[in-house]
């Protein structure tokens, strides 16, 4: 269009004349409030879910059956949330999600250890102390994670089935750990190459060797990289199924995969108190993770998407 | 190779060592097992993976199965529906917040957090919400709305959308991320510029932001991609594949046969499957992203 200054006055006569119109900030101008509206609008829907949850965690059965779920409880009662820990039942036991919690951690920590501690040795590796063929194998670790797991379940569980892990934590552990691999070596790689190359040479000219260097100058100058490395880590594995449900047994079975057989199991009554107050308290550790990391939790997801 | 003197053989050995991890969950798991499942899918394998060649059966069984079409058919509308309504409702969101408001940091919290639940955790908020005796519908029912229906989870026709809501609600958060982070690296000069030359914001938007965040916008597309075809935990904790099996989904499929009737072949049929459709998504991309430029990482 051509917007000389003929054309300006003859169009915005009615709405928008002179260009110092619109811009002055009023606290409730229609732009704020169409802003703030809608963004309040969303918060409402993303948080309705999550208010539903504990409002209906804590209360009695009947009070479910009559009233409305976005009520608040008239009673308060902590029962449902007892229960859902200690003796809810799966069909196979009745001792609660603290034997999934229980395993979770067990499954978690190690993981979460062992993924980090091998990816963060590679990524150094492969930033610093290039060889032949590295970049082939990192490519094709790269492209890896783009496979959908589904493809290479079977084969793990006929590996894990070899060397007898199958079924068992430690299984699952080293599972975790190579899915893990291609998202934390890539995040480490990249950290570390953008630390001046000569930090690294004036220690190899001091005589460090590859441990030292890691150990000593490496490891203190990348401390936030490794905070984001185990939030992607932490959250991911506690909030897996598939492979928790693939290479675990009953015995060992991960926390969400207990809380989906408390929830969805057909025999006896439903009772959504306890569904509800079972899965507040899967929750509870990402959440956790979550609202205290704040920033760095954003970095890692960022960075951890590519995971999916 | 005829370059490597012992001396850098050997300095180099620890990397080398270290890298063992990498090179073997490259070559045996990444490589190797794709190579075997795609090998094995020709095979009529039981209960046991068994060498049995019997050309393309598996997937004239597996093209023949009620139940792999409709998984497919509702992972099209699954992902065709989640690409487009988080594309729309993250960049929107992250648009709001980009306006330099206050309280961003908590509104970025709020959309955020349902990204660090798991989709089982989900499934099963939403499971409680959609249901129809005690749900959004008994809710707006009570309110005087009597003939008001509302429940996807139980109506067969509509329940891939109950599910969408759900992995909406989730996975919304992360896409206004990647898109506030993009809309972050746009330099202010243009806004200004722009503001200058008096074009409106929306048209500023639609025809000089959107068409600059185009590489943000193929990663968000790449990563939504790859997450659909992963969908799994989400139907399981939902709706178990149900009414029936209205929201089966390819990797439920997968799962089933391969652990619960004991079918390996069709598995590996359905995970090869799986496979191809997600190689049509990213080659294309990594082709465009990494083919022509030099591009780090």
């Amino acid at each position: 269009m051509a917007d000389t200054a003929a054309t300006v006055p003859a169009v915005g006569g009615a709405a928008r004349a002179e260009p110092r119109g619109r811009k002055p900030r009023r606290a409730l101008s229609r732009r704020n409030i169409i802003i703030y509206g809608t963004l309040i609008v969303a918060a409402v829907y993303y948080l309705l879910p999550l208010y539903v949850m504990i409002v209906t965690s804590l209360k009695g059965m009947p009070e479910i059956r009559l009233g409305n779920i976005f009520s608040p409880p008239l009673e308060i009662t902590f029962e449902p949330w007892v229960k859902a820990w200690a003796t809810a039942c799966t069909g196979l036991n009745c001792d609660g999600l603290s034997r999934g919690f229980w395993n979770s951690v067990r499954i978690t920590i190690p993981s979460v250890i062992l993924s980090i501690a091998v990816a963060s040795v590679n990524g150094y590796a492969l930033a610093n102390w290039r060889f032949k063929g590295a970049n082939i194998f990192f490519t094709i670790l790269i492209i890896g994670a783009f496979i959908p797991y589904q493809v290479m379940l079977y084969p793990i569980v006929i590996i894990l089935r070899e060397i007898g892990l199958y079924g068992s934590l430690t299984g699952l552990v080293i599972v975790h750990t190579i899915f893990g691999m291609p998202i934390l070596t890539l995040l480490f790689r990249n950290y570390f190459s953008a630390i001046p190359e000569e930090l690294f040479k004036a220690a190899r000219v001091d005589g460090a060797g590859f441990w030292t260097i890691y150990l000593k100058i490496m490891l203190p100058m990348s401390l936030p990289i490794f905070v984001v490395a185990m939030i992607i880590q932490v959250t991911g594995i506690w909030n897996d199924f598939l492979f928790g449900v693939v290479y675990t047994g009953p015995e060992t079975y991960p926390m969400t995969v207990q809380l989906n057989n408390i929830v969805n199991s057909t025999q006896g009554v439903k009772e959504y108190n306890v569904n509800m107050a079972a899965t507040i308290i899967t929750g509870l550790v990402p959440l956790v993770v979550y609202f205290v990391s704040g920033k760095l939790f954003v970095r890692g997801i960022a960075a951890g998407a590519v995971k999916g | 190779m005829s370059t490597d003197r012992p001396i850098r053989l050997f300095r180099n050995l620890n990397a080398k060592i270290s890298a063992i991890p990498m090179i073997a969950t490259a070559l045996v798991v990444f490589v190797g097992g794709t190579f075997w499942t795609i090998v094995y899918s020709f095979t009529n394998s039981k209960l046991l993976p068994r060498a049995k060649f019997v050309g393309l059966d598996q997937y004239e069984r597996l093209w023949g199965t009620n139940k792999w079409l409709i998984s497919i058919e509702n992972l099209f509308i699954f992902g065709i529906c989640s690409l487009i309504f988080s594309f729309i409702i993250g960049f929107i969101l992250a648009a709001l917040l980009d306006q330099k408001i206050r309280f961003e940091d908590t509104f970025r919290s709020i959309f955020l957090y349902p990204f660090a639940l798991s989709f089982i955790v989900t499934g099963l908020v939403w499971q409680w919400l959609l249901n129809p005796d005690f749900g959004i519908q008994s809710v707006i029912r009570s309110l005087g709305w009597e003939s008001f229906n509302f429940d996807p989870l139980y109506n067969a026709d509509i329940v891939i959308y109950g599910i969408l809501i759900a992995a909406l609600w989730q996975g919304t958060g992360l896409v206004m991320c990647l898109m506030l982070a993009g809309l972050r690296g746009i330099d202010e000069d243009i806004w200004k510029a722009a503001r200058v030359d008096g074009i409106p914001m929306w048209k500023t938007y639609l025809f000089i932001v959107i068409p600059m965040m185009r590489p943000v916008f193929i990663t968000t597309i790449v990563i939504i991609a790859s997450g659909i075809v992963r969908v799994y935990d989400l139907v399981v904790a939902q709706t178990s594949g149900g009414p029936g099996i209205a929201s089966e989904v390819p990797a439920k499929y997968v799962y089933d046969a391969m652990f619960l009737s004991q079918n390996l072949g069709q598995g590996f049929a359905a995970s090869t499957m799986m496979l191809l459709s997600v190689a049509i998504v990213v080659i294309p991309w990594a082709y465009l992203e990494f083919g022509g430029k030099k591009h780090h990482g």
